[in-house]
């Protein structure tokens, strides 16, 4: 009486399994193309930051924190960076950037000329909004379900799920930002016989900049956020760490994982959001 | 004069269907029905003007009147419903998309009323815009740009940011903008009303001035009657996107076409348009300079008045004697140079008459008018102020 009746089942699984099936066979060299092209691009940038000497990385940051924020915030990370070496989590960390880095990348190449194909076009932006809105919303490792169907565990379906869990905020702000440039500029630049590709390239894109630059920032901290979640399906790095450490109940090491996590977050929020304030400042 | 644009029968709706409300238009249905019943606005209708090369052609009505929908048919930002635009006979409706482009970038330029200036580029950046969308090379377009922000007196400003200028200077930008690119036409939309009365005044004595120098043929948007009587060579007057009269100021003012115009011409402020030469009177008597004491007092008593202007055989102005000055000097036996005065005010055949105000109250004398030195009339106290009152 209280129980759910155990004769009312109906399963859907078995069906997308069929159509994730199909797909599989039928698309096979679409999705192995994807999966070869990720793994190329991030091997050889994972080889490079790797091949490079601890001290030049560090060094890297500080200068860009000099130049863009303080001296002070450049020493900063530079004790939060080797203070993660001294944890022996170099190695992790680096690939955890790599993640990092080329998920960024590959959100902006496909976000921004979204974004701003959305605000040239209404019926885009109107099916395209609340598709983003519901990403938003949506936990992160669900993420993970799709690129699992299509490429098993591992690194490709952790870099595809963080590119489209990251590429949002680009494509909206984008969107706001070559919207909101106002009206009459636009005219301005158009009365002086503008093509559309002038007006986009030499007017919208540079006045929209700041906001695309503060996308840019969401963007690349959710792309971390996720780069961690993904260590579920077996991306390794920091968040795998962190992951055998719950496992395992191993309290020290958690930390330590968790607390370079952090320190990282902080380095790369900070950074982004001072280079995108420059764009602000004018 | 040649006529350098001739808008036959211009029509512009808004809404989904325009071509389809303009039969509305056409059987003579008011604007406010054909937006209840279909939805449509129009926005200016039927329009027709002839304006010529080097006019300064100004459009004048209230908010909502169809001016900036008309100005803006004219480089086609907005595209006219109905209607053909002649430009050196060439109708820029049928231009497609790469004559259209040539058009805005040789012909023709727009100012708007909140500047519309590019925040990211450096002030000669902005005026270098139109030029390098034309693919002028750098070198060149450089040089260009610093004549034109010359040109507006903003020399020294080039590699500020627009945000670091007042709202008078950006419009000067916005000018030197439009200059830049030396279009045949010049459109103006409201360009001065943003700016402060006193700013106001100054860029359209400039303007003014830029006019004479250049003769551009310049069409200028205003709802102020004022700004459009002072600085119109024809002004028309727009109501509900129709054109109600066409002409010179002084022809409406004089002949209003109707009562709606009457009621606009009448709250117009006289001294701001009505200029020193316009009310100025031959002087009655004058003194040569070689004519002496006695000349003097017998001309002033003669005509009864209380002063006399002095003059050389060319007519320049050598100054002022008053009849009680004259009379004392001719006992004590001085003459009549030791007596003459500079205590009297003067001004321009083109000042304006709110300019004359404040010289009216100064002095109790009549206001010399002086061009290039010579005395061309006098503007006595009593006209300055009956010239206010008066309707
Ligand atoms: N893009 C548009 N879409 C719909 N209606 C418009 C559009 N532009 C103007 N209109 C309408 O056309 C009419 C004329 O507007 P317009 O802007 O030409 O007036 P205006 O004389 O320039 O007024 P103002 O002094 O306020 O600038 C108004 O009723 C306006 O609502
Ligand atoms: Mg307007």
């Amino acid at each position: 009486m209280f129980d759910f009746p155990t004769g009312l089942t109906f399963h859907v699984g078995n069906y997308v399994s069929d159509l994730v099936d199909w797909l599989t066979v039928h698309w096979k060299t679409f999705f192995d193309g994807i999966s070869n092209g990720l793994l190329w691009v991030f091997s050889h940038f994972n080889d490079f930051l790797i091949w490079m000497p601890w001290w030049f990385f560090v060094l890297v940051i500080f200068l860009l924190a000099c130049q863009f924020k303080s001296v002070s915030s450049g020493i900063l990370f530079a004790i939060f960076l080797i203070l993660i070496g001294i944890f022996g989590y170099w190695d992790e960390m680096m690939y955890t950037l790599c993640l990092v880095i080329s998920s960024v990348v590959i959100s902006l190449i496909i976000g921004i000329p979204l974004g701003i194909f959305m605000a040239y076009s209404k019926r885009f932006e109107m099916i395209a909004k609340p598709i983003l809105d519901g990403m938003q919303t949506m936990p992160t490792f669900v993420y993970l379900i799709p690129a699992l169907f299509f490429f098993g565990l591992g690194l490709i379906p952790g870099v595809l799920s963080t590119i489209i869990y990251a590429l949002p905020p680009v494509m909206r702000l984008t969107n706001l930002a070559i919207r909101g440039v106002p009206e009459e500029v636009v005219e301005a630049s158009l009365s002086f016989g503008s093509s559309r590709w002038q007006l986009l390239t030499k007017v919208q894109i540079p006045q929209a900049m700041p906001t695309i630059m503060a996308g840019i920032n969401q963007t690349t901290m959710m792309a971390l956020a996720m780069v961690v979640v993904a260590s579920m399906v077996g991306v390794k790095g920091l968040g795998l760490e962190v992951l055998t450490a719950l496992g395992q109940i191993d309290v020290a090491k958690g930390f330590e994982a968790g607390i370079s996590i952090v320190f990282l977050a902080i380095i790369i929020d900070r950074i982004t959001l001072a280079i995108s304030n420059t764009f602000q400042k004018k | 004069m040649t006529l350098k644009m001739e808008i036959k029968e211009v029509s512009k709706i808004f809404g989904p269907h325009p071509k389809k409300t303009l039969r509305l238009v056409k059987e003579g249905k008011s604007k406010e029905e054909i937006l209840k019943k279909t939805g449509h606005t129009v926005g200016v209708e039927r329009v027709s003007l002839d304006i010529q090369e080097g006019e300064m052609f100004v459009i004048m009505g209230l908010s909502g009147s169809g001016k900036s929908t008309l100005i803006r048919c004219l480089n086609l930002l907005n595209r006219p419903t109905s209607g053909s635009i002649l430009v050196d006979g060439e109708d820029i409706t049928t231009y497609d998309r790469h004559k259209l482009k040539k058009y805005r970038q040789k012909k023709i330029a727009m100012v708007f009323q909140h500047f519309g200036l590019f925040d990211h580029r450096t002030i000669i950046e902005n005026v270098s815009y139109g030029l390098e969308v034309r693919k002028v090379p750098l070198k060149k377009r450089m040089e260009i740009a610093q004549s034109s922000l010359e040109t507006v007196g903003l020399k020294g400003w080039e590699d500020k940011y627009p945000n670091e200028l007042s709202g008078g200077m950006q419009q000067r930008v916005g000018l030197a903008r439009a200059l830049a690119n030396d279009p045949d036409i010049l459109l103006m939309d409201e360009p001065f009303s943003a700016l402060d009365p006193l700013i106001r005044r100054e860029m359209q004595l400039e303007l003014i001035d830029l006019q004479n120098k250049l003769q551009k043929t310049v069409i200028f948007i205003t709802h102020d009657v004022n700004e459009a009587f002072k600085i119109g060579d024809r002004v028309a007057v727009m109501k509900d996107g129709k054109v109600e009269q066409v002409g010179t100021p002084e022809a409406i003012l004089e002949n209003p076409a109707n009562d709606y115009i009457e009621a606009f011409v009448k709250d117009i402020d006289r001294s701001k348009i009505i200029q020193a030469e316009g009310v100025m009177i031959k002087p009655n008597a004058l003194v040569r300079l070689k004519d002496g004491l006695n000349v003097a007092i017998k001309e002033m008593k003669s005509n009864g008045l209380s002063s006399v202007y002095v003059v050389d055989k060319e007519m320049r102005l050598k100054g002022l004697v008053t009849i009680d000055d004259a009379l004392e000097a001719k006992t004590a036996g001085r003459s009549l140079e030791s007596i003459m005065t500079d205590n009297f005010e003067i001004a321009a055949p083109d000042d304006y008459m709110q300019d004359l105000i404040d010289k009216a109250i100064q002095t109790k004398y009549p206001i010399a008018i002086v061009r290039e030195e010579k005395l061309v009339g006098l503007v006595p106290r009593a006209i300055v102020l009956s010239s206010l009152a008066s309707q």
